[in-house]
């Protein structure tokens, strides 16, 4: 079994009018075996700025303290919050540097930009940046979130129908994965406020 | 064969380990202790290779211990499992130790806590974990049976429904098991069950 497909996780990212979605399933896994229910992977850097981290939890973990630590330095010396596309930049230097003995990670990464414009985007676990303008999938049930994804999105959506596509996209998804699931966790966040919600899918 | 498993109670948690020292096909000893009392309101509960087990466990107890002197209180719970994953962490891409661990404490802001850590510096923070092969009945026995805020009596009678269970269904099942509990009183060891007892030293 591929050490990315360890734990388990399922991770979506897409973009609407003003505002963006990011969710993830619960499921934390040891190969078959289902450890916990209410595992987080999304971490939110400041509050215009989301990351989920999918792939191996324990660099997941690692991964985020080192992002925490560097965003909160960043802070400290230029006074203010970075910005997704700079952020999305130092993830990738970070995952670079471990060209040769990588973290198992792949990230996407979801923020409001200059002007509070949405931007999205996901990397390989080396750091290879992969911007998009509707939605960035990770994870092991990737490639059935594609496929919902593509389905289902359009563009300029409002919050609560945004909520409702990421939402389909991921349950419709994880269930066609037996390594990720157990519930959703879904963020939307527009310039004025965060709205987080747990989702109850199939629990199996 | 190792079986380690633990559950959180209404104001304690518990820790369950087998006893036998084993290596290869030979049982050394059935009444080797692998839940080190780390402080007065810590349980490690240990499982994995035994060199790595012992020193690792050791390690952090005396960390541990250091933290107070230098500082005059105690970690908290929550504090001493972050410490423990972050030398797993540090040790994993390096000289990485086969331990996985169970993390019982009580803190007396947050009351009871578990917390399961990979050998692979995976944390999280659980109601109910188990580890080894005994696993797989433990924690069937436990999503069956457990409910927040058990008595103790509730645990107890839980815990050896788990025993019972991979007595019966484990094919290399160890026979002596020790329970060790951690509340508001302090972490200390509650009971054995035996099945066989070891032959006692005779003089010479």
């Amino acid at each position: 079994m591929s050490i990315f497909e360890y734990n388990g996780s399922a991770l979506v990212a897409m973009v609407g009018k003003n505002c963006f979605a990011i969710a993830s399933d619960r499921r934390l896994g040891v190969q078959l075996q289902t450890i916990a229910t209410d595992f987080q992977r999304i971490y939110k850097i400041h509050d215009k700025l989301f990351i989920g981290l999918s792939g191996l939890a324990t660099d997941a973990q690692t991964l985020y303290q080192r992002l925490v630590f560097r965003h909160k330095l960043y802070q400290l010396r230029e006074e203010r919050d970075m910005k997704p596309e700079t952020f999305a930049s130092l993830v990738s230097a970070i995952l670079y540097e471990k060209r040769f003995g990588p973290y198992f990670c792949q990230p996407v990464i979801a923020g409001l930009g200059e002007g509070d414009k949405p931007f999205i985007c996901t990397m390989d676990s080396i750091g290879a940046k992969e911007l998009a303008k509707d939605f960035v999938v990770a994870g092991t049930a990737s490639e059935s979130l594609y496929g919902a994804c593509e389905a289902m999105f359009k563009p300029d959506m409002e919050p609560e129908e945004l909520f409702e596509t990421i939402s389909q996209a991921l349950l419709s998804s994880v269930d066609r994965d037996c390594l990720s699931g157990w519930g959703g966790h879904v963020y939307v966040v527009t310039p004025t406020e965060v709205t987080e919600r747990i989702l109850k899918g199939r629990m199996d | 064969m190792e079986c380690v498993f633990g559950l959180v109670g209404k104001g304690f948690a518990l820790v369950v380990a087998d006893t036998s020292a084993v290596h290869s096909i030979l049982v050394h000893k059935s009444n080797e202790d692998k839940v080190m009392i780390l402080d007065s309101h810590k349980l490690m509960g240990a499982s994995g290779e035994p060199g790595d087990r012992v020193q690792f466990t050791e390690y952090i107890q005396k960390n541990v211990a250091l933290y107070q002197f230098r500082n005059g209180i105690p970690l908290t719970t929550a504090a001493a499992a972050n410490f423990t994953r972050g030398e797993l962490a540090t040790a994993l891409r390096k000289n990485p130790y086969s331990v996985n661990i169970l993390l019982a404490g009580y803190d007396k802001e947050t009351g009871p806590s578990l917390y399961y850590i990979d050998y692979i510096a995976s944390l999280h923070k659980v109601d109910k974990a188990a580890f080894g092969y005994g696993s797989y009945f433990s924690l069937a026995m436990m999503d069956r049976h457990y409910h927040r805020d058990m008595t103790v009596e509730e645990a107890i009678e839980l815990v050896d429904k788990c025993i019972i269970e991979i007595r019966t269904r484990l094919v290399v099942a160890p026979p002596n098991f020790v329970i060790k509990i951690v509340d508001e009183k302090g972490a200390r060891e509650y009971a054995w069950r035996e099945s066989i007892k070891d032959a006692p030293l005779s003089a010479v």
